[in-house]
């Protein structure tokens, strides 16, 4: 590892990250590093492959390409992408909860969280042979283990239903129960993927402070997806942002705020306001573009929405393979395609809104 | 927008006469099912040619049977059952239960003192009353000893719930003894008394005790893993051959090959795992139901070996810790070293006795695993295996170890159950069997040791006690009149064994989806251990 020395306050590092199913493109050429006891947001649209690359870090999936490098306290750096699936979690570290959220339902919250002290009981009770036998040793460590998961429960406020199963809790406090669950196993990492989906103002205030709770008291740094904007500005200190596999805007949360490549793929602005949003934002392009009036020579193609037919666009990557992909092309790859190229080749433009005619390929290889 | 209404829809049926509509629906229904199965019978006639025989009055009987048992059902059942759950709105309390109802303190007294006199006039009642009323007073004897028990029962039933575990392992123990002792008295002689013990404790004793100690192995896999095991009654083949091979060629004895055939099993189970568990669900299942099939195969195949389907005969019996034998010939013979009278009840009243350890072994095992790491994550498993990855879990060895433990215990089973056979074959491990226990452990309610153990009973005891089904071949008699018909010295109730079996385990499952005991007790617990309810525990998906 050449950059690890200096680079040792980077938790994680992704370097070129693809990620292909088939030939979709989930993750197109991703890097991006996460700083030590920092919270780093992703964010992206629906389908953007956040999860993706969740599930590429815990080693759920094998990437097509890349490297992922996760650096410990200790000094000692692990390549994720190599590390079998359930080794990540108990070696490097990394800990996680999922979308959907997969608690033990039937199991009781206390269960749940010894559940994730596996490893470590597992050890304390000579794997199952000492502890067969009743050896003392076995039950102090499983005693700590109990206060440990009390500790977690007290912070997520879950303690007065540590004896009900998980199934039975509400949506937010399942939520919590799975952060609490995470964080039993010890992790440097902490990847959450959308903690306050489905949760209500007060429980996503709740849930803001049990993560700031996380990043000041125990040193874990938090890798975190969400759709939810306050969550994101209030407590991230730096934010990814992914469109179609892609990375498209990287950088503290006010600058990406302002990004108008992220305001158009985030906020899935409709290719008619792009050029409000980049009025706004100042763009002296399309100002320029605007005041020449449409092309006349594409007459309905102003006029005609995205929503207007079945249009397709294609998203190409490193191996020159085409995969198409349904409506909702980059609205991202619009506002720099308008931004460079139409006070010069307004046709180009017919490119990038082909209502009215056959599908079009649109290329993207030339920006990155 | 015109609203008609039908005047049927304003007038609400009565339950009599949704009854007779439902009765005679279903009376329709039995007809067209039974035409052919009941109605019509093909047999030979004496030059072998093929003969139809009709039995249009049993297929009426049968029918009626069908449409008057809804129609009661329907009219008076349901409406009973409906105003068992109407609080009187006055006192807002639910109607006695029909149990308290049934089960009142004076008819527990009246049908005490009956069932005493009748006991203590056992041998006068046919000199005083006759061949006719003496036939009656025995019925009455009969019936009143069941209801008293019933009651006491009941009324203790709280109790009972409370300690069951303690009360079974008690009876358990006891039984044997109190089996001797109640044959004895009643024939006034021990050694009819061992002999008579033979079927109860041999037929039903070690033949249930075997089936919950596999059923308890299967569950580790089954119940806790949440892996489908088709095929486990080829770990119970390797435990059998194992020891039947080793000890007829090599003398061993019973306490080194015990743990011998458990490793050799779980040996296997490893073997078995390593390829196939990385398949889930259905896929497992098929795999494990075609493992169970080679085995047998082979045993059936590999003649040098295995003896081929003629079996192993002459396998040697379980000493007494080898310090007493069984064997009449050998000079440590139990009734020699003791003193006492020869009998054969000796040896199996032991085998109950070790079999029953090694039940309570099993049940040790498992509640003790539970509570290590080890089971909670063959629990987690079950409920979620990415969940359990994501935390750092190995899930291949998990599932290994599950795997292996239940295959142990098969194992053990099987070397038990060679030397109580003294001769196995191939015959005694066919797929039937794997159905069997799996059906146990299902019926039981997966997971739960005492659920499973009275699952055990009921079935195996069902199945056994079925066998002595000779009052369906004399029909129902109340004295000398006959009440029911049977059906004739030349009916083979055997035969209906499985029908009746299923339809029980279709009834059960009906009734009891998850099992008699679907709620899981917590491994750990901060303040109360309370049982989780089954509608939140998975059954796991490999
Ligand atoms: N196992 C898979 N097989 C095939 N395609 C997949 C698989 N997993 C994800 N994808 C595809 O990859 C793309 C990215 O999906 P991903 O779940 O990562 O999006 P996301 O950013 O998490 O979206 P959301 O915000 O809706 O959670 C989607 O088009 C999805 O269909
Ligand atoms: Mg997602």
């Amino acid at each position: 590892m050449n950059a690890s020395t200096p680079m040792n306050n980077a938790i994680l590092q992704v370097e070129h990250l693809s990620m292909k199913f088939g030939g979709l493109v989930a993750i197109g050429d991703l890097s991006f590093t996460a700083k030590r006891g920092e919270i780093t947001a992703l964010i992206g649209p629906n389908g953007a492959g956040k999860t993706t690359v969740f599930n590429c870090i815990t080693g759920f999936y094998k990437p097509s390409e890349g490297m992922i490098t996760l650096n410990r306290a200790d000094g000692s750096s692990f390549l994720l992408e190599r590390l079998p699936n359930h080794e990540i979690p108990a070696r490097a570290k990394v800990a996680r909860t999922f979308q959907n959220i997969r608690l033990f339902s039937g199991m009781t919250l206390l269960e749940n969280l010894l559940v994730a002290q596996h490893n470590k009981l597992m050890k304390a009770s000579g794997y199952t042979v000492l502890g067969l036998l009743g050896f003392s040793g076995y039950r102090k460590v499983e005693a700590e283990s109990v206060e440990l998961a009390k500790h977690w429960l007290e912070k997520a406020d879950l303690v007065d239903r540590a004896d009900d199963p998980a199934g039975d809790l509400p949506y937010g406090a399942q939520r919590r129960l799975e952060i609490a669950r995470a964080m039993c196993t010890g992790p440097e990492l902490l990847c959450l993927d959308e903690p306050a989906a489905g949760l209500n103002p007060k429980e996503s205030a709740a849930l803001n402070e049990l993560l700031m709770d996380i990043k000041n008291t125990s040193g874990t740094s938090i890798l975190l997806i969400e759709h939810d904007m306050s969550v994101v500005m209030q407590i991230s200190d730096h934010v990814v942002v992914l469109e179609y596999g892609r990375k498209i805007s990287d950088g503290n949360p006010q600058s990406v705020r302002t990004d108008p490549r992220v305001i158009a793929a985030y906020l899935g602005v409709d290719d008619e306001e792009v050029e409000t949003v980049l009025i706004e934002v100042g763009d002296e392009n399309v100002i320029e573009q605007l005041d020449t009036g449409p092309d006349a020579a594409h007459g309905p193609g102003t006029s005609s929405s995205f929503l207007a037919g079945p249009v397709t666009d294609t998203v190409g990557h490193s191996e020159g393979e085409r995969v198409t992909v349904s409506k909702g092309a980059s609205k991202a790859a619009q506002v720099d395609a308008r931004a460079s190229a139409t006070p010069r080749k307004p046709s180009e433009r017919a490119t990038a809104k082909p209502a009215g005619k056959p599908p079009t390929a649109k290329p993207r290889g030339g920006r990155k | 927008m015109a609203v008609t209404t039908s005047p049927e829809r304003d007038t609400v049926a009565t339950p009599v006469q949704r009854a007779l509509k439902e009765g005679f629906y279903a009376g329709a229904i039995a007809l067209g099912l039974f035409v052919l199965f009941i109605g019509l019978k093909t047999g030979q006639n004496i030059s072998n040619e093929l003969v139809v025989t009709t039995r249009w009055i049993l297929l009426a009987g049968v029918v009626i049977a069908t449409a008057v048992g809804r129609f009661l059902y329907v009219a008076y059942a349901l409406p009973f059952m409906a105003s068992q759950k109407i609080a009187n709105v006055a006192t807002g309390v639910l109607p006695d239960s029909l149990a308290s109802r049934f089960f009142r303190f004076p008819a527990f007294v009246v049908a005490a003192v009956v069932a005493v006199i009748l006991i203590a006039g056992g041998s006068y009642l046919t000199p005083v009353l006759g061949p006719f009323f003496g036939d009656f007073a025995r019925s009455l004897r009969a019936l009143s000893i069941v209801y008293a028990l019933a009651c006491a029962i009941y009324y203790f039933r709280a109790f009972i719930h409370a300690n069951f575990t303690k009360l079974g392992i008690t009876v358990l123990v006891l039984y044997p003894i109190v089996v001797v002792a109640i044959l004895s008295l009643m024939s006034w002689s021990v050694v009819a008394g061992l002999q008579g013990s033979l079927k109860w404790v041999d037929n039903f004793g070690i033949q249930i005790l075997i089936y919950v100690m596999l059923a308890w192995g299967l569950n580790i896999v089954v119940g806790l893993a949440g892996l489908l095991d088709l095929g486990y009654v080829a770990f119970y083949a390797l435990g059998a051959y194992s020891y039947a091979l080793l000890a007829t060629h090599f003398g061993l004895s019973f306490w080194i090959l015990l743990p011998t055939a458990g490793a050799m099993a779980a040996l296997w189970g490893v073997l078995l795992g390593f390829p196939v568990l990385r398949l889930r669900g259905d896929y497992l299942a098929i795999v494990t139901l075609a493992f169970g099939e080679i085995i047998r195969l082979v045993l059936i195949n590999w003649r040098e070996v295995t003896n081929g389907s003629a079996g192993i005969s002459g396998i040697p019996k379980v000493s007494f810790f080898g310090l007493m034998s069984f064997n009449v010939s050998d000079s440590n013979y139990i009734a020699k070293v003791l003193g006492i009278a020869q009998s054969g009840a000796y040896y199996k009243i032991f085998l109950y006795y070790l079999i029953l350890g090694l039940c309570l072994l099993t049940a040790f095992v498992t509640i003790r695993l539970r509570r290590l790491p080890v089971g909670r994550a063959w629990e987690a498993l079950r409920e979620d295996e990415i969940a359990c990855r994501s935390l750092g879990i190995n899930t291949t060895t998990t599932k290994l170890t599950a795997f292996a433990t239940g295959a142990m215990f098969g194992g053990f089973a099987g070397s038990f159950f060679a030397a109580r056979q003294g001769f196995v074959s191939p015959e005694s491990f066919v797929f039937l069997e794997s159905a069997i226990i799996l059906a146990i452990v299902v019926l039981g309610g997966m997971g739960s040791l005492v659920g499973i153990a009275v699952a055990a009973l009921v079935m195996i005891g069902g199945t056994e006690a079925l066998r002595e089904l000779d009052f369906l071949k004399k029909g129902l008699t109340w004295g000398d009149t006959t009440i029911i018909p049977g059906f004739g010295p030349d009916f083979t109730p055997e035969l209906y064994r499985m029908l009746l079996f299923g339809m029980a385990m279709v009834i059960v499952m009906l009734w009891k989806p998850r099992g008699f005991v679907g709620s899981r007790e917590p491994t750990a617990f901060l303040k109360v251990r309370r049982a989780v309810s089954s509608s939140f525990t998975k059954e796991g998906h490999g």
